[in-house]
Parts: C-alpha cells; sequence; structure tokens
C-alpha cells in the first residue's frame, strides 16, 4: 500500500512542478520587460503601427491573466510560437533536432556511467596507492575543465591534425552511402568525438561518487563476513561491494541530466552537431527568442522527468526510500 | 590564551562543542577552527596547489594589464593570426591584436564574476537555509519547495534565456548566474542549522531571553560560517566556468574582454581549422586554472572540515 502512497505523492509533486516550470516560463519570458516588441524593436526601427499590429499578434493587448491562459492553451496544443529565422513553428523545429540529441547524450551517458562506476570501483579496491590518487586527481582536474574548451581541444588535436576524426556534423555532407550499415558507421565516426568530450568532463562525478561508496560499504560487517567465508576478493568487491554501493550512483546520475544538458549545448556547439544544442546556439547568435524560450521549457521537463525515473528506480532498489 | 592543537587534530570536532560554557571560549574555538582549517589546507598537497593556482591568477589578473596593457582598438590586418613571435609572444588574434596581452587583461573578469555571482548565491541561499532551518514549520515547507524546485531546473539553458532576454554586461551576467546557483548552499545550510536550533546552547541561551535575532546572529550564522565557506569556495568554480560558457556562446559583455568572449572570437573565426593554437589554447588554459584552484582549494577546506568527508568529494 505504502508503495502506491509514494508512487502517488512524487507523481503529484511531478505535475504540480511542471505547472510551475510552466508558469515560470511564461512570467520570465512573457511578463518581465523582455517582451516581443520590446525585442523585435530593439533590431531596427518600428513605426507605432507596427507596434500596434505586433502587439495584436503576440495577443499582448490582453490583459495578463488572459494572456497566461492563452499561454497555457496553446501549450496544451503543443503550440510554442513561430521561430523568427526559420519560419516555421518552434515545436517541428524541436523535434527535428531533438531526436539527434538524445542519440548523443545517451550513448555519452551510458558510457559515463559504466566507465565512471568501473574506475570508481577499482580506485575504491586500490585505496590509498597510486592508481587511486591519480584517479582522484584526473577527476577533479576533468570536473575543473570546460566542456567547451575540451572539445576544441579534442578536434584540434584528433581532428585538424590527426585526421582521425570529423569534427563537423553528424554525416559527411553529400556522402552517398552502399549500404545503411556504411551509414551508421560515418555517423558512428562522427559521434566520436562529442561523445568522448562529453565523457572527459562528466565522469568525475561517478569516480568519486563510486569509489566513496565502494568505500564506506567495504567497512560495514557483512563484507566482513563475506571474505571470512573464504570468497574470492574478486567476488567479494563486485559481487557484494558493489552492489550495495550502486545506490548513490543513482542519485549521481540524476544529478547528472542537469551536467550532460549544459554540455550537450556546448559540444553540439563545437561538432556542429545538429541537436537542439545547436539550435539554441544559433538560435542565441540570431536572437531567435521563441526557440531559446522553448528549448529552456523542453530541456526542464526532460530533467524534471529524469528525476521523476530516478526517484522511481531509487525506490524499487532500496525499499527503506518507501518507509521514510 | 589560544593554544593551538589544543582540541585539534585532524578528527576533531569542528563545530563548537554543544553547550560550550562562554562565548569567550566559543570565539576562541572559532579561531581555532580557522586556523587548524588553514593548516590542514596548506599541509595538502592539493590545497597548497589551489593556493599557488589563485595566487598565480590574481598576480595575473592585477599586475599583467599593468606592466603589459592591451590596446583593444590596435586592429591590424596585415598581421591577422600571426604564431607567435618576438614581437608577439603568443601570437595574434583574429583581428591582428597581441594574444599575450588579451589574455592577461581578460583574466580579471573571470575572477570578478566568479566572486561576485557567488556572493549572491551565498546572501540567498544563507538566507533562505537559514531562514528554513531556523523557523521551520510553514517557512520551511515553503521555501524547500522553491529550492527544490530551482535545484531541478537545468542551470545552463535557464542562464542562457535569461541572459539572452535581459541584455548583454557583466553585471546583468553576474546577477544571472548568482540568481541560479544558490540552491545547494539553501538546503546544505537549512540542515546545519535544523541541528543547530535543538543543540543545548542554543535553546539555553533562548531560555535566557535571547531574541530570535540574536539568536541567529551571534548563535547561529557564526556556526553556519565555516560551512557556507567551504560551499562558497566550490561554487565559485561553477560560476566561472557558467561565465566562459555564456561568453563562448556569444553571450558576453562585448565590450569587455574575457577567456570565454576570447574563445567565441577564436572558434567563430576558424581558429581550430586553420591550427592557430596560440590563441584558442591560452584562454582555456586560464579558465582550468582558475577553477582549479578554487576546485583543489575547496575539496581540501571540505576534507578539513569534515572529517567524514575525507575520502570522497
Amino acid at each position: 500500500m505504502s508503495r502506491f502512497r509514494y508512487l502517488g505523492r512524487k507523481i503529484v509533486w511531478l505535475v504540480v512542478t511542471l505547472y510551475f516550470v510552466v508558469t515560470f516560463n511564461f512570467v520570465l519570458f512573457h511578463l518581465l520587460p523582455g517582451n516581443p516588441v520590446r525585442l523585435l524593436a530593439r533590431s531596427g526601427h518600428l513605426t507605432p503601427q507596427a507596434v500596434a499590429e505586433i502587439t495584436k499578434v503576440y495577443g499582448l493587448n490582453h490583459p495578463p491573466l488572459e494572456q497566461y491562459l492563452i499561454y497555457l492553451k496553446g501549450l496544451l496544443h503543443g503550440q510554442l510560437g513561430i521561430s523568427y529565422t526559420y519560419r516555421e513553428p518552434v515545436s517541428t523545429l524541436l523535434g527535428q533536432y531533438l531526436g539527434n540529441t538524445v542519440v548523443l547524450l545517451a550513448a555519452a551517458t551510458v558510457l559515463t556511467i559504466v566507465l565512471g562506476v568501473l574506475a570508481g570501483v577499482v580506485a575504491a579496491s586500490r585505496r590509498g596507492r597510486g592508481y587511486d590518487s591519480a584517479t582522484v586527481t584526473a577527476s577533479v582536474i576533468g570536473w575543473s575543465l570546460p566542456t567547451f574548451w575540451t572539445g576544441l581541444i579534442l578536434a584540434f588535436v584528433l581532428g585538424v591534425w590527426l585526421h582521425a576524426f570529423p569534427i563537423f556534423g553528424m554525416e559527411t555532407p553529400n556522402a552517398v552511402y552502399v549500404s545503411q550499415f556504411q551509414r551508421i558507421e560515418d555517423i558512428g565516426a562522427h559521434l566520436f568525438l562529442p561523445t568522448l568530450t562529453l565523457i572527459i568532463v562528466n565522469i568525475a562525478q561517478f569516480v568519486l561518487v563510486a569509489r566513496a561508496s565502494v568505500i564506506e560499504v567495504m567497512s560495514e560487517d557483512f563484507m566482513l563476513t563475506a571474505t571470512a567465508k573464504g570468497l574470492l576478493p574478486r567476488r567479494v568487491l563486485w559481487r557484494h561491494a558493489v552492489r550495495n554501493a550502486l545506490l548513490p550512483v543513482v542519485t549521481a546520475s540524476a544529478l547528472l541530466i542537469g551536467l550532460v544538458v549544459a554540455g550537450a549545448i556546448e559540444v553540439e556547439t563545437v561538432f556542429s552537431w545538429p541537436g537542439m544544442g545547436l539550435l539554441v546556439y544559433n538560435s542565441v547568435l540570431n536572437r531567435d527568442y521563441p526557440v531559446i524560450e522553448a528549448a529552456f521549457l523542453v530541456f526542464a521537463i526532460v530533467v524534471l522527468l529524469v528525476n521523476f525515473a530516478s526517484d522511481l528506480l531509487y525506490q524499487a532498489l532500496d525499499p527503506r526510500v518507501r518507509e521514510s | 590564551m589560544v593554544r593551538p592543537g589544543v582540541t585539534t587534530g585532524l578528527g576533531g570536532p569542528t563545530a563548537p562543542e554543544p553547550g560550550s560554557p562562554a562565548l569567550a571560549t566559543e570565539a576562541a574555538e572559532r579561531e581555532l577552527g580557522l586556523r587548524r582549517v588553514w593548516r590542514s589546507v596548506t599541509a595538502d598537497t592539493m590545497g597548497r596547489a589551489g593556493l599557488i593556482l589563485f595566487a598565480i591568477v590574481v598576480l595575473m589578473a592585477v599586475l599583467g594589464p599593468l606592466i603589459f596593457p592591451f590596446d583593444a582598438t590596435a586592429v591590424n590586418s596585415s598581421e591577422l593570426l600571426q604564431p607567435p613571435s618576438p614581437q608577439h609572444w603568443l601570437g595574434t588574434d583574429e583581428l591582428g591584436r597581441d594574444v599575450f596581452r588579451e589574455f592577461l587583461a581578460a583574466a580579471h573578469v573571470s575572477l570578478v564574476v566568479g566572486l561576485a555571482a557567488t556572493a549572491i548565491s551565498m546572501v540567498l541561499g544563507a538566507g533562505i537555509g537559514i531562514t528554513a532551518g531556523y523557523h521551520g514549520r510553514w517557512a520551511d515547507t515553503g521555501l524547500m519547495r522553491i529550492t527544490d524546485f530551482f535545484l531541478v531546473l537545468p542551470q545552463l539553458p535557464l542562464v542562457i534565456a535569461l541572459a539572452a532576454f535581459f541584455g548583454q554586461n557583466l553585471w546583468i551576467i553576474i546577477l544571472v548566474i548568482g540568481m541560479t546557483g544558490w540552491p545547494t548552499t539553501a538546503r546544505i545550510v537549512r540542515s546545519q542549522t535544523l541541528s543547530l536550533r535543538e543543540r543545548q546552547f542554543v535553546t539555553r541561551v533562548r531560555s535566557l531571553g535571547a531574541s530570535n535575532l540574536r539568536i541567529l546572529r551571534v548563535h547561529v550564522l557564526p556556526n553556519v560560517m565555516p560551512l557556507i565557506f567551504a560551499n562558497t569556495v566550490l561554487v565559485i568554480g561553477g560560476a566561472i566556468l557558467a561565465e566562459a560558457t555564456l561568453s563562448f556562446l556569444g553571450l558576453g559583455d562585448p565590450v569587455q574582454v574575457s577567456w570565454g568572449t576570447m574563445l567565441h572570437f577564436a572558434f567563430q573565426s576558424g581558429a581550430i581549422g586553420r591550427g592557430a593554437w596560440w590563441f584558442f589554447i591560452p584562454p582555456g588554459v586560464g579558465i582550468v586554472m582558475v577553477v582549479l584552484a578554487f576546485t583543489l582549494t575547496g575539496h581540501s577546506i571540505d576534507q578539513a572540515m569534515n572529517p567524514r568527508l575525507r575520502g570522497s568529494r
């Protein structure tokens, strides 16, 4: 029963937060001084008639509450405004770019978590030795690297200098593929450097969390029991310690999503990967406000949903959470 | 007088023990705590490296422009993206200006934005955390709901949107980064305040008739301060990275050279494809140096103040 109560509370909290994100977005970008008319006027001279026209088109002549209701209704119908530069509905644009970002982020996130946890566990098992302190130092340095600059350096060294990997886009321009497999291979090659960049800058979180967590579990009584039973040290580590140390990693994964989203914007910019991040960058350069605003909304909702999923996962993994 | 090393030793308690007899002792212990943290940080390799890096960056930012002044208008179209030479130690940028001088002129921006934005975050975070933790009840619930809300908002997309909407100058950038960086601090400060509120010495002075404001000012704030300080040092690194990223994305202050804007123009002018490493390596190294200075020092302070954290981040 308590399981359903927990789930119910989480769903209510999710819906309330989603509603607040939407409202926050409205207040921030529609009510505060930066309204579309002023932003358009900034780019050039507008006649009073034009101002009146734009005000009408954007529904700014209505009182704030009515504007808010119009905004909510539009959102429910998937209307996010029209892009200034692409002259297309923002929702269509997002649909085109979101998939590519998901491909990049999925590859990067899975690899970051797997490699990070492995490195952290090995460091924990050799605590205090050379490998351990090297891992920790490398993690702290990796954490201090700006994502975009790491990408620039990798693009320069592995792309421009060594010609090992492509550094632009998702596929070779004008490429004719013999088979679908060849196309996937091409996309994979283009995926390599952006993914590597994201792994380098984000892996520190997992290495350090996994390491600390394993070290803590290793001091528990059941670890002594497992060793006393005569189990192989390897089995003690991977079967008994790691399994119990994974919970904090789940939490860290949820926190990572914020970093991953930020990293996507930077990495896609550097490597011109045609995803949400590149869309944001181009919109920033062109001051395409509807797209910037909608991108924030989408990113916020994605982060919310991932947090929600991680809460559920946490609950499934650790029955104690339900009680509290 | 204070004898160093009385209650210290690395495993010793950091906050004054509950129910310290007199305020004077408490203040002395606090001073001792700070001195102990300082000694522990200077004894630690990471802490020392952080402090040295910090000193180098400050020297560079303060003395650099005095010795090698940078003239942003000294555009020279015959010397675009030239490699390093005796005349230009780090070559020239996409407008033919000296990269070395530009690099030094930009150094202070990271420090100013990092410190100012973090100050805003700390005041907000500490204020909200202490209010929620000390007042409790509805204020706690309400403020923590707000904090959780801001905690899940992705910071970079929010900062990008805000900077794009509200204009590009250094103060707006500072404000935007500062206003989005407080939730973690609020959470940490709240939990510390919660535990302080129930400590004996607080209940005692309350029964003596001390007002809430006095308890907060004299007893709670000084005890939360070390925690806020450790957190501050770590938050600064994040704020510096946020400024660099914003500037790289083209949202920097157009009249102010920063390492981020240098990288923006390096990227835009195709310095990477042309192999003009002298243009895009130094600004990045600068950013890494400042961030590393604060991360290493913060990491070290954190470990000195929380013996339980030793071995984790």
